[in-house]
C-alpha cells in the first residue's frame, strides 16, 4: 500500500495506458502545457510529446467529435472535458454521435474511446460549473458510465476504460482530487460494471456512487456506533449497472438507499428503485430511501449550496429515519 | 483548368455519376410504390460532387457522409444492393436495418458514415485526419458537407483546429442554396462560402459543381495538399438537388426567386454534360451504351437484392449496443 493523490492517480493511469499502446493519446483543453485545470495531466506532455497530449481550442464539441474520428480510425483518444456541465456543449457528438454510431452502424464500427470529466458541488463553482451529469448520460444507450469514488477506483477504472472497445464517459469528483487515499498496487484493473460492497452489514444497503460511496462508509462507521450495521455498495459503474450484488445485498437487509449527487428528479436513485422492485418488493422493510441533489440549479453560496448537496449529514440522518422511523 | 484524361478514366467517372442517377431514381421509386420505411434525401443532380472528388482518393482515405450521402457511398464503391437493402430497412443492408438511408455506413470503404445530424460529421472527418497524422500515414479524409452545414458550429470548430494543426483534410462544401426551404442567401451574407477559408488562412476554392472534370481538378490539388502535410482546404462545390429536400419534399418554395431556377439548373445536368464531353473527346457512342445497359442491369440486380431481402428478426434491436452485447 502506499499514498497517492486522486489527482496523480489518474495522471498514473493515463501515463502506464499510454505507455503500454501507443494509440492511446489525450486530448482537451489546459491539458498539455499547464497539465491540467486539476492537474491530471501533470507532465505528459513533456513525456509523450505534442501530438499525443494535446492543448486543443476551447471546442468541445469539436474535441469530442475529433475524438469519435480518431476512435473510428485506429486511435485510442481520451478527451478531457474540464467540467461535466460543458458535456451539453458536446452533447450532439457525445449523445448522437459516439453513443450511436455502433449501433446505427450495425455493429461495423466500434467506438474506443473515453470523455473524462470532473463532476460535483462544494467548490462555490455555481450552476454551470458543479453539475453532475452521470443521471443523464445514464439516460442514453450506448455509453458506459463510471462514477470511480477513490483513487484506487479512478485509476483502475480508468484503465479499464482505456481498454474497453465502448465509449466510456469516466467522471471524476473534483472534491477528491487533492485527497491522498491508499493505493493497492497490486490491483491493476477495476472491472467496468461491477459494483463493490465496500462494507458488509444487516440492516440496511445504501448503495452510493463517486464521493459519496466514501462519505457514505463514513457514515456507516458512525452508524455502528449506534447500533446500526450497514452495508455500503461502491457502485463504481452506473452503466453497466451490476443489478445482482445490488439484489442480493437488499434481500439480506431488508432496506435500501441509494445516494448520487446528481438530480433527484430522474435520477440515479429513482432508477434503481424502479428498476429492482420487481425483484426486492418483497423483501422490503421500508421504502427506498434516495439522497440527490434537489431540483434546483447549483447555487453559487456557501450558504445555498452547502446544505442542497448530498452530505455525510444527510445520510447519517436517513438511515437513522428508514432503520429507526418515529425513534 | 481540367486536363484532358485517359478514354478509360472518362468511362470511369461516367460509370460512376450514371450509377448514381440509376440509384437515386430507384430509391425514388421505393417510395413512390410505397416499399420505403421513412425517408431519403436524393443525391439527383449532385453526382458530380461526389465522383470528381472521390476520384482523387485513395482506397485507404476516408470520407465522412451527410444525410444526403448514397451519392457519396456510391463514389467510394460501396455495394448498391446492400446500400438498397438498408434503405429498405432489410437485414442484408449495410446497418441490418438500424441506420437506414441517413446512417448508411461501410467502413470497409472508408467511410465513416452518413449523418443524420446536419455538421455532425465534420469534426468525425476531422479527426479521421488526426488519426492519419497521428498514425503516420499518408490518409486523407474528406468531409463532405451541405452549405446549411457550414453554418454550424462544428464547421468553425473543426475548420479551425484543422488549420492550426496542418491537418490532412479536405472540406467539400456541396452548396445546393438549400436548407430544407430555407435559401442560404437569406441567412448568410456572403454570396460564396469558400471566402471562410480566409478566416483560417488555408485555401478556399469555387469550383462549378455540375462538371465533374472541375471538381476533379480541385480536389485533386487539395488532396495533393493534404496528403503532403500543407493542411485542409474548402472546396465549395456549387450545385443543385433535381429534388426537394427528400423525397416526400417536391422543393416548390425553390422558385421564390425565379421560377425556371430549377430548369435552368437542369438544362445543366452534370450526366448530360459530361456525356457530351466524351462524345466530344471520341469516345464511342456504343462504348457509352454498353456501359449504361451493365450498370442498368447492376440496379436491376441491386433493387430485386433489396425488395427480396428479409426484414430483421426483431431481436436485432437489441444488437450491437455494446461490443458483445
Amino acid at each position: 500500500m502506499r499514498e497517492v493523490l486522486y489527482r496523480d492517480a489518474i495522471c498514473e493511469a493515463l501515463d502506464e495506458e499510454m505507455a503500454r499502446d501507443e494509440r492511446v493519446m489525450l486530448i482537451g483543453e489546459d491539458i498539455g502545457f499547464i497539465g491540467g485545470n486539476f492537474k491530471t495531466t501533470v507532465g505528459l506532455l513533456e513525456k509523450y510529446g505534442d501530438l499525443r497530449v494535446k492543448d486543443s481550442a476551447i471546442s468541445e464539441a469539436g474535441i469530442v467529435g475529433m475524438g469519435v474520428g480518431m476512435a473510428l480510425t485506429g486511435v485510442i483518444p481520451v478527451v478531457e472535458l474540464m467540467f461535466s456541465d460543458f458535456l451539453l456543449v458536446a452533447a450532439d457528438q457525445a449523445i448522437n454521435q459516439m453513443a450511436k454510431i455502433r449501433y446505427m452502424s450495425g455493429g461495423q464500427a466500434t467506438v474506443p474511446m473515453v470523455i473524462r470529466c470532473p463532476i460535483g458541488g462544494g467548490r462555490s463553482s455555481a450552476a454551470q460549473h458543479s453539475q453532475s451529469m452521470q443521471a443523464m448520460v445514464a439516460h442514453f444507450p450506448g455509453i458506459k458510465v463510471l462514477v470511480p469514488s477513490t483513487a484506487q477506483e479512478a485509476k483502475g477504472l480508468l484503465k479499464s476504460a482505456v481498454r474497453d472497445p465502448d465509449p466510456v464517459i469516466f467522471f471524476e469528483h473534483k472534491m477528491e482530487y487533492s485527497n491522498k487515499f491508499e493505493i493497492d498496487d497490486s490491483i491493476e484493473l477495476i472491472p467496468i460494471g461491477k459494483a463493490d460492497v465496500k462494507r458488509a452489514g444487516e440492516d440496511i444497503t445504501i448503495v452510493a456512487t463517486s464521493s459519496l460511496a466514501i462519505k457514505s462508509l463514513s457514515a456507516a462507521e458512525k452508524l455502528a456506533g449506534e447500533g446500526i450495521s450497514c452495508e455500503v455498495i461502491d457502485l463504481r459503474s452506473v452503466i453497466p449497472f451490476d443489478r445482482d450484488t445490488v439484489i442480493a445485498s437488499v434481500k439480506k437487509t431488508g432496506r435500501l438507499l441509494v445516494v448520487d449527487e446528481a438530480h433527484e428528479f430522474c435520477g440515479i436513485g429513482a432508477e434503481i428503485g424502479a428498476n429492482l422492485m420487481d425483484d426486492i418488493f418483497y423483501d422490503l422493510d421500508a421504502p427506498i430511501g434516495r439522497i440527490a441533489t434537489p431540483n434546483v440549479p447549483l447555487p453559487f453560496s456557501p450558504a445555498l449550496e452547502m446544505p442542497i448537496i448530498p452530505s455525510e449529514k444527510k445520510i447519517l440522518e436517513k438511515v437513522r429515519a428508514m432503520v429507526r422511523p418515529g425513534a | 483548368m481540367a486536363k484532358k484524361l485517359a478514354k478509360d478514366a472518362y468511362l470511369g467517372l461516367y460509370e460512376i455519376m450514371f450509377r448514381m442517377r440509376r440509384f437515386e431514381e430507384e430509391v425514388f421509386e421505393f417510395y413512390k410504390k410505397g416499399l420505403m420505411p421513412g425517408l431519403a434525401h436524393l443525391y439527383l443532380g449532385q453526382e458530380a460532387v461526389a465522383t470528381g472528388v472521390c476520384a482523387t482518393l485513395n482506397e485507404d482515405d476516408y470520407i465522412g457522409s451527410t444525410h444526403r450521402g448514397h451519392g457519396h457511398l456510391v463514389a467510394r464503391g460501396a455495394d448498391t444492393g446492400r446500400m438498397m437493402a438498408e434503405i429498405l430497412g432489410k437485414e442484408t443492408g449495410y446497418c441490418r436495418g438500424k441506420g437506414g438511408s441517413m446512417h448508411i455506413m461501410a467502413l470497409d470503404k472508408g467511410i465513416l458514415g452518413a449523418n443524420g445530424i446536419v455538421g455532425g460529421e465534420i469534426p468525425i472527418a476531422t479527426g479521421a485526419g488526426y488519426s492519419a497524422k497521428y498514425r503516420g500515414t499518408k490518409q486523407v479524409a474528406v468531409s463532405f458537407l451541405g452549405e446549411s452545414a457550414s453554418n454550424e458550429g462544428t464547421f468553425h470548430e473543426s475548420l479551425n483546429m484543422a488549420a492550426a494543426w496542418d491537418l490532412p483534410v479536405v472540406y467539400v462544401i456541396e452548396n445546393n442554396l438549400y436548407g430544407i426551404s430555407v435559401d442560404i442567401r437569406d441567412v448568410t451574407k456572403t454570396a460564396d462560402l469558400a471566402v471562410r477559408a480566409k478566416a483560417y488562412d488555408i485555401p478556399g476554392v469555387i469550383v462549378d459543381g455540375m462538371d465533374v472534370l472541375a471538381v476533379q481538378a480541385a480536389s485533386e490539388e487539395a488532396v495533393k495538399r493534404a496528403r503532403s502535410g500543407k493542411g485542409p482546404t474548402i472546396i465549395e462545390c456549387k450545385t443543385y438537388r433535381w429534388q426537394g429536400h427528400h423525397v416526400g419534399d417536391p422543393g416548390e418554395y425553390r422558385m421564390r426567386r425565379d421560377k425556371k431556377e430549377k430548369e435552368k439548373w437542369q438544362a445543366r445536368c452534370p450526366i448530360v454534360a459530361f456525356r457530351a464531353v466524351m462524345l466530344k473527346e471520341g469516345i464511342a457512342e456504343k462504348a457509352i451504351a454498353s456501359l449504361e445497359a451493365a450498370i442498368e442491369e447492376e440496379i436491376q440486380a441491386a433493387v430485386k437484392f433489396a425488395v427480396d431481402s428479409p426484414y430483421p428478426n426483431e431481436n436485432e434491436a437489441f444488437a450491437d449496443i455494446f461490443v458483445g452485447a
